[in-house]
């Protein structure tokens, strides 16, 4: 654990009245100051990304909401006029939904960059839990927002989506029901729905904002994992976040806005439905309907169970077992750089993700369904097997002695030079003067 | 500490726990307007019955009427239809039970459960799929009616026969009946 010290020395009268009453430019300070692992590579930068994504999503979304209509009569004209009318509206509207897929493709490259490292392991088991907590709110959120736009697909995900809960009627009759009808507000999806779905869709990003604190605060009592998966050992082994880690995402943010904006600019619909530019009919049901990309895998996972109650339970495990993943996984080792077997198993899961994420946009019949189920099985065999027996029969790795070595190839670091640059270190000692 | 002694509740103690308690009574009262009122509200629990005049449908026809935000499946059927869903086998189905409001819960599926007597013709069903809730397809002409020649949900695949019973894919239930009554040989009154 990297205990992490103050070394911020207020400077001038000001910043000594300010720090003797609320420390806040302390805490930014320390922030900036943070010892974090001198190896971090680019899978590393999006965590920083999906800050980013978030911000951008409040403030699109704030802006949004002055001009959309949370009423089932107005709902849909409202976002035609936001893209017709309003001053720059389409960019508006365009970023806030190419943003949601943005958002969901750094949150699985962070989950899998979680998974590969074994950032999931003791003592990081809270700051993963939060991260599902957090991957669970988005999907909510995500969900909701999608309702709002008030077209075909909008009122058919939510008739089926919120009719999962049905399912419960299996277990205690009239439960699923009574449930469905309070989720509703009514005996079918009506504006009654949309503008409590509204309402929400507003309030969870603020929640989402808030378990982000938690998340980052977790992180920084443990200290940041790294690509060799040891604990820092010495003062050698880190660098202070800023201007480190600063420019070295920022860098990457820079890489991720291009697609980002490439998306928003040349092709802004692509990810989206066409059948969501239909105006929702509570009396047709469209011919295909089928999820926003982000959440076909598990649409995969329910369709390919033949039986209701089961086919949500299997939907609903594949999201909820990665909580335990901490004490499923039975290795010693954390980085799956070190781990000759699961390394190809941790890809053949990768492959098992994208291919239920490829089935849940076909139809659920003939070699598809088969293929859905094998993947299933497989989705669920990983964790529930492969990562319990694989962790006991596996024989690691060497491993380097100390991060510092795993980037200098000797261990004496301390006064060592950064790779391949050639320039000095500028104290390490100096910014972090806590450690010695 | 001489707690040995001082084991006795105290008047303090008593305090606490009647206060804890009260605050957590009260606060879980609180708790259930703020969770009711996302239920039904009284505009849509005040359900109006609508009549509906059978008489343009031919047979072989079907129209879909809205009750209570609902769709309404009214299907005159053709006498091989009504043939093919009395001749099924009880065992062959998948829900053994007729779902029908005005029956016992445990009334069998046979199609005479199922229509009003005297009345065979015409089958009156909720047009919600029973697995998670889209319109099925089989009410224009044209539309795909599935292997039963009924309805066939296109949402995850589920096929009903020409009693509106659920026979292939996920649906658990078959398509629920609403309450309705004959009013006169061409009326009915549903609700
Ligand atoms: C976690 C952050 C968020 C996510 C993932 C998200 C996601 C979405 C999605 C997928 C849509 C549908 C886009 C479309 O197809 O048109 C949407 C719409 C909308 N969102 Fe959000 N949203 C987020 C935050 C917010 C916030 C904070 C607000 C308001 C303060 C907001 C307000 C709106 C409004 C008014 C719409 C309807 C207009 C439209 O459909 O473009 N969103 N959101
Ligand atoms: S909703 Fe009809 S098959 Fe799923």
């Amino acid at each position: 654990m990297v205990h992490h010290e103050s070394s911020y020395q207020p400077g001038t009268a000001i910043e000594r009245w300010l720090d003797q009453r609320l420390p806040i430019i302390r805490m930014a300070a320390d922030f900036a100051a943070f010892p974090t692992p001198r190896n971090l590579n680019y899978w590393w930068t999006f965590g920083g990304i999906l800050t980013f994504c978030l911000a951008v999503q409040i403030i699109t979304g704030i802006v949004l909401a002055m001009h959309y209509q949370p009423n089932d009569a107005l709902a849909f004209d409202s976002v035609e006029r936001i893209m017709r009318d309003v001053n720059w509206g389409w960019l508006i509207r365009y970023t806030h939904a190419v943003g949601a897929s943005m958002f969901f493709l750094a949150a699985y490259i962070h989950i899998f960059r979680g998974l590969y490292y074994g950032s999931y392991k003791a003592p990081r088991e809270l700051v993963w839990i939060l991260g599902v907590m957090l991957f669970l709110v988005m999907i909510m959120t995500a969900f909701m927002g999608y309702s709002l736009p008030w077209g075909q697909m909008s009122y058919w995900a939510v008739t089926v989506i919120t009719n999962l809960f049905s399912s419960l009627d299996s277990i205690i009759d009239g439960l699923g029901t009574a449930i469905v009808q309070w989720i509703w507000g009514g005996y079918s999806v009506t504006g009654v729905t949309l503008t409590r779905l509204y309402s929400l869709h507003y309030l969870l990003p603020f929640v989402i904002a808030a378990i982000v604190v938690l998340h980052i605060w977790a992180f920084h009592i443990t200290g940041n994992n790294n690509p060799t998966g040891l604990d820092v050992r010495q003062e050698s082994d880190t660098v202070p976040f800023h201007p480190y880690y600063t420019i070295k995402d920022g860098f990457a943010l820079a890489l991720f806005t291009l697609l980002f904006a490439w998306f928003v600019f040349y092709a802004p619909n692509y990810l989206g439905h066409p059948d969501n530019y239909i105006r929702a009919n509570p009396l047709q049901t469209p011919p295909h309907i089928v999820p926003e990309w982000y959440f076909l895998p598990f649409y995969a996972i329910l369709r390919a169970i033949p039986n209701k109650l089961f086919g949500v339970i299997a939907m609903f495990a594949s999201i909820l077992v990665l909580f335990i993943v901490p004490w499923l996984d039975t290795s010693r080792v954390r980085s799956t750089k070190y781990r000759p077997i699961y390394k190809w198993f941790f890809w053949l899961f990768v492959a098992t993700c994208l291919g239920l994420g490829y089935l849940g946009s076909k139809p659920p019949e003939g070699a598809y369904l088969v293929w859905a189920r094998i993947c299933t099985f497989w989705y669920f065999f990983h964790f529930f097997v492969v990562l319990p027996v694989v962790g006991l029969i596996e024989k690691p790795k060497p491993m380097p002695a100390s991060i510092t070595e795993s980037v200098l190839g000797s261990s004496e670091g301390a006064a060592g030079e950064r790779g391949g640059g050639g320039t000095p270190e500028p104290g390490g000692a100096t910014a972090c003067p806590e450690k010695r | 500490m001489a707690a040995a002694v001082e084991d006795e509740p105290t008047r303090r103690d008593f305090l606490v726990v009647a206060s804890g308690a009260f605050v957590a009574v009260g606060g879980a009262a609180a708790m259930w307007p703020l969770i009711d009122q996302m239920n039904p509200d009284a505009s849509s629990q005040a359900l109006a019955a609508i009549e509906v005049d059978l008489a343009p449908i031919a047979p072989g026809q079907a129209i879909t009427v809205l009750w209570r935000g609902k769709p309404v499946f009214i299907r005159r059927r053709t006498p091989a239809e009504i043939k093919q869903a009395r001749q099924t086998p009880l065992e062959d189905l998948r829900d053994p039970y007729a779902r029908n409001p005005e029956l016992p819960p445990d009334a069998p599926a046979t199609d005479a459960n199922r229509t009003k007597k005297g009345h065979e013709e015409w089958l009156v069903l909720i047009g919600i799929c029973t697995h998670l809730g889209c319109i099925p397809k089989g009410q224009n002409i044209g539309d795909k009616k599935g292997d039963y020649n009924g309805w066939f949900c296109p949402c995850h695949g589920s096929h009903y026969d020409t009693a509106g019973r659920i026979r292939k894919g996920p649906a658990p239930r078959n398509l629920d009946l609403p309450p309705y009554n004959f009013t006169s040989e061409t009326m009915i009154k549903i609700g």
